[in-house]
């Protein structure tokens, strides 16, 4: 590797370069001109609209990028990784938004120099681990994404929800990230590198003790699946979410698992893959059995996500227990281990970044005016906040997955790849789940439409911009939910993950 | 004559993991928490350096080693002052009485 191919590389990492410039540039302003804390949020939004060109720009290139050895390299630019970068860029401009109009935010205006520098280090974290091919780069950016993180959800100092929830989250963040760089050093240890793909091709030659690398694989999976939030390493999430200003729950929730999902798939395939037969069904080596390891991770993850979000008052709470279900279903399109159930988790991520941003958008704006995320003091806001009311509603059914949403697709999606792949009984944990999440998102509703109340509830005026970005979120659900084959086509153009 | 070969680096690697997750358990102190995440880190870097001292890997794990050293500055300077904001707000650090948020 020497300086010329360095430079010659730079080429692939064009939007990490952008967002990299952009995080300078917010420095800065922040520094320079002190008075003018208003232009930060938009400075963010324009780094975010050049970084989305160079996205965009990258798209059906794929490539290894700073090679380490004749193959393989530290990063990888495949149409997978693009597409979760683009997810990550959506929920990154709909949260810039959130943020200029949350009075959480407003809190802390001295501090919006800091706020959005580590949101663009979370953002820089969440690409390169989109693209990492390299154990180590991919423990660094996830470490990355995580200390900025930590910091901004305890944004507001003052506050003790705050502060105790990034004190859970460093905690929880630390053990579970020193248990995977522990998982990782015993790979190295064994195979002597720490590339996927190099990792790949020395295990599939010869034997290996079975046991110490089913102990290191499950030690890399403590760290990723605390990123996704999955059972049983799901603790912090309610917690942190709902301690954490909005904005900032909100991006934990797409995008952080978004990322997670991405270096999850990434680990998974490439470092065990043996083939891909003609029907796109991976031949995973079988040195660790994933498939069972998944598939009891799911069912886990969902029937608690979903149990105990039925005893949830708080409705960001509930909606971080909402968010652990969600994380179960994603995994069992990983549990098919095939392409066409990778398709299916991208499809769902489509309706799954719209329909949690737009209901978490809500509940920002009714706690902006009343103070309070309790799910009984939205009893009879149906009527004084008509428009909110309609588009929660619009939200939560698809959360549900009732047609016609995008999350009913999604859903359909996902069943289908399972039955596809003869996993019917999972199919049917998966119904049975969805019906036991419908009491709870149904328990809101009730609350706004059918309770009537005595006391004069406030009205909830929605501005201009808040409710352009309400009916941005909201109506591609509702179209999606009828005419779907862009998405699917555009999950099925990126579903190829460079390598096999 | 005994000397002092991978086993040896490994088994105190091991020792300290396991020493790191204990403290993890059951101290209630925040801050003895941190360093037995601490502990966790510098398990694994023990780990790194050993294999590739005795694996003929070439320098990577002990750049490898280099990095993780600076992340767990960065980690214990960013917890710790979590942990100060939360001495500043309610006088104490015991992790099991931070309980504000919960079911």
């Amino acid at each position: 590797m020497n300086l010329e191919h360095i430079i010659s590389d730079l080429v692939f990492v064009k939007p990490e370069l952008a967002i990299s410039v952009t995080l300078v540039l917010i420095v800065l302003v922040d520094l320079i001109f002190k008075e003018h804390k208003k232009v930060l949020p938009y400075i963010s939004i324009l780094g975010l609209l050049f970084t989305t060109i160079f996205v965009i720009e990258q798209f059906d290139i794929s490539g290894h990028a700073f090679k380490t050895s004749a193959g393989a390299g530290l990063v990888t630019v495949d149409n997978f990784g693009s597409f979760f970068k683009i997810i990550v860029l959506f929920a990154s401009f709909v949260v810039i938004f959130f943020s200029i109009n949350s009075s959480e935010i407003e809190l802390v205006k001295d501090r919006h120099g800091e706020y959005y520098t580590l949101l663009f280090g979370m953002i820089l974290g969440m690409f390169m681990m989109s693209s990492s091919a390299d154990l180590i780069v991919l423990y660094l950016s996830i470490e990355l994404l995580s200390l900025s993180s930590y910091i901004l959800v305890g944004m507001l100092k003052d506050t003790i929800r705050n502060s105790e929830a990034s004190l859970k989250y460093v905690i929880y963040g630390g053990v579970s990230s020193g248990i995977m760089l522990f998982g990782i050093s015993l790979i190295y240890g064994i195979t002597g590198s720490t590339n996927l793909y190099d990792i790949n091709t020395i295990i599939q030659g010869q034997n290996f003790p079975f046991l110490i690398f089913l102990l290191s694989g499950l030690f890399v999976l403590v760290g990723l699946g605390f990123k996704i939030s999955a059972a049983p390493f799901h603790f912090w999430t309610p917690d942190v979410y709902e301690g954490a200003p909005i904005p900032i729950t909100a991006y934990l929730s797409v995008a952080s698992k978004a990322a997670g999902f991405v270096v999850l798939i990434r680990f998974v395939k490439i470092t065990f893959i043996d083939g891909v037969d003609e029907h796109g069904n991976w031949q995973l080596l079988s040195i660790i059995d994933w498939q069972s390891i998944i598939i009891l991770l799911s069912i886990l993850t969902m029937t608690l996500g979903n149990f105990a979000a039925l005893w949830q008052d708080n409705l960001k709470r509930m909606l971080a227990y909402s968010t652990i279900a969600h994380a179960g279903y994603m995994l069992l399109g990983l549990a098919v281990m095939s392409e066409e159930g990778i398709m299916a988790i991208m499809v769902y991520f489509i309706a799954y970044a719209l329909m949690n941003l737009g209901a978490f958008l809500v509940v920002m704006i009714v706690a902006n005016k009343i103070g309070s995320e309790e799910i009984d003091d939205y009893k009879g806001l149906g009527k004084s906040m008509p428009f909110l009311g309609i588009l929660l509603a619009i939200f939560l059914v698809s959360l549900i997955g009732v047609p016609p949403t995008a999350g009913f697709i999604a859903k359909v999606m996902l069943f289908i790849s399972l039955v596809d792949a003869n996993l019917i009984t999972l199919a049917i944990i998966a119904l049975l789940n969805t019906v036991v999440s419908l009491y709870y998102y149904i328990r809101v509703l009730k609350n706004l439409y059918l309770i009537k109340v005595e006391e004069e509830k406030p009205d909830i005026p929605v501005s201009f911009a808040n409710g352009i970005l309400l009916v941005i979120l909201a109506a591609p659900i509702l179209i999606f939910g009828i005419y779907f084959t862009p998405i699917i086509n555009f999950a099925k153009e990126s579903a190829t993950i460079l390598g096999f | 004559m005994l000397s002092v070969g991978l086993t040896h680096f490994l088994v105190i690697s091991v020792v300290l993991f396991s020493l790191g997750i204990y403290a993890v358990i059951t101290r209630k102190n925040a801050v003895m928490v941190l360093m037995g995440i601490e502990l966790i880190l510098n398990s694994a870097n023990i780990n790194f350096v050993a294999f590739a001292r005795y694996g003929d890997f070439g320098l990577q794990g002990q750049i490898i080693a280099l990095f993780v050293i600076v992340l767990a500055a960065a980690e214990a300077a960013i917890a710790l002052a979590i942990v100060l904001n939360i001495y500043k707000t309610i006088s104490n650090i015991n992790v099991d009485e931070i309980d504000t948020l919960r079911d």
